[in-house]
């Protein structure tokens, strides 16, 4: 058996060790916000935070995150109460066929909670490995400027 | 095909002895560190059936340990940890460089600098800077300890001159003095997802009469293994650097490679390419 922290949730796996993570979040904790993609840690859709850190979902055995933190896109805000940065992408039309957007969401979310740069070279370098078939890049990159802008002035003013 | 799941036996030791022990017992099963090498082909349905010796619960082999003289990385350190090592980025900017080009942030929060060296590709970026900082490769098996040359770890395409049993166990760079000059430079179809046509690292000291003190210069994807541009480096030492003496210098690189033709690139424009990079680090002016 395997315990790991999803969505601040304590949840126990047990199947074989070796079964992808994004596989376990999808198929055994029902978590299928959570896209496969490329399958070879190329395009990013299947990025979930873990430990803090973005990573592809795909490339990670769930013996490997036993005893971590792991963050989907679930854990960000649901249809009648978006987060800000869903509200961003929202706001923005930076989703077309949405199958990238939940890896695009979950590194950026990484990137704000850091207290990334919010000018768009920066967001560009964080998204590097998040790829979009429809190229949606630039309302992409502008939904996630206004998100860390805001964050920013929410940072500063709670200082 | 695709990776099947109950095929694999997993083999997770909680120290470093029961691994070396584990390994020991289990010469062909495979060392998995961050996966981002292995679990690509796994998925594919190229890995089936393995033995796999999972290193993530290796504490002791997680730590940066920094002395004043230099850095000990632990095996299991990420790409991404090292670019937030203030030591490392102070000292040893050429590898935080170069561990900023591998992949995105996914790859680089779980790729590790060990895995890298064990996967022993041509093109492995951060080689060339640890060919240029004389990096050495600390290995271990149940009953010994080794250190080896960065150079002297790899044997070939994919080939580590690493024993059936031995595992790496950090990568241990002494600080250099100061460079004068220093670069880095990858070039490739797209930063974040493109293995390198050729990579680059270079470090040069002066002496106070202008004469070069020390150069190293490292290429990598431009030979089987990562080279350092011996009879360059040579050339050079304890000379002014004229143009007339780049020249001879960026004439010599050639002798030093043996770059090929392949899908990412061609030898002609990997040597073009490399003379360029070693002219414009040669001829900045200070």
């Amino acid at each position: 058996m395997i315990e790991l922290t999803v969505n601040r949730k304590k949840r126990r796996y047990r199947g074989p060790a070796f079964k992808r993570l994004l596989d376990v979040l999808r198929e055994d904790f029902e978590l299928t916000g959570t896209k496969e993609g490329c399958g070879e840690g190329e395009c990013g859709a299947c990025t979930v935070i873990l430990d803090g850190e973005p990573v592809n979902s795909c490339l990670i055995p769930v013996a490997q995150a036993e005893g971590s933190r792991v963050l989907t896109v679930e854990s960000l805000g649901a249809s009648s109460r978006l987060s800000p940065l869903q509200q961003s992408f929202l706001d923005r039309g930076a989703a077309q066929c949405g199958i990238c957007t939940p890896g695009m969401l979950m590194t950026a979310v990484a990137h704000l909670r850091r207290g990334g740069a919010a000018d768009p070279e920066a967001v560009r370098d964080a998204l590097a490995g998040n790829l979009c078939r429809c190229t949606g890049y630039q309302h992409i990159v502008a939904a996630v400027v206004d998100a860390a802008k805001r964050e920013r002035k929410r940072r500063s003013r709670a200082r | 095909m695709r990776g099947d799941a109950r095929s694999m036996t997993l083999l997770r030791p909680r120290s470093v002895e029961e691994a070396l022990r584990l390994y020991a017992k289990h010469p062909g099963a495979v060392p998995l560190a961050g996966g981002t090498d292995f679990m690509v082909a796994w998925n594919a349905g190229e890995a089936n059936g393995c033995t796999i010796l999972d290193l993530s619960r290796l504490a002791p082999w997680k730590r940066i340990t920094e002395t004043k003289t230099g850095v000990r990385i632990g095996a299991l350190v990420t790409h991404r940890e090292i670019q937030l090592h203030p030591g490392i980025r102070k000292r040893l900017p050429l590898l935080v460089q170069a561990c900023a080009t591998i992949g995105g942030r996914q790859i680089q929060a779980r790729g590790t600098l060990a895995g890298n060296l064990a996967n022993a590709s041509p093109a492995g970026d951060t080689f060339a800077p640890l060919a240029v900082y004389e990096a050495r490769v600390r290995l271990r098996s149940a009953g010994a300890s080794r250190a080896l040359p960065l150079l002297s770890v790899f044997t070939g395409v994919k080939k580590t001159a690493l024993a059936a049993d031995e595992l790496i166990e950090s990568i241990e760079i002494d600080f250099p003095r100061r460079p004068a000059r220093q670069c880095f430079r990858k070039v490739g179809t797209r930063a974040a997802s493109a293995i390198s046509k050729t990579v680059a690292a270079g470090l040069l000291w002066f002496s106070s009469d202008g004469r070069v003190r020390e150069i190293r210069f490292a290429l990598g994807s431009m030979a089987p293994t990562v080279r350092r541009l011996a009879s360059v480096e040579s050339l050079l030492a304890g000379q002014k650097p004229t143009s007339r003496l780049v020249e001879q210098a960026v004439e010599l690189l050639e002798s030093d490679v043996s770059p090929i033709d392949d899908l990412r690139s061609t030898r002609a424009y990997r040597l073009e390419v490399s003379r360029n990079l070693l002219r414009a680090f040669l001829s900045t002016s200070r």
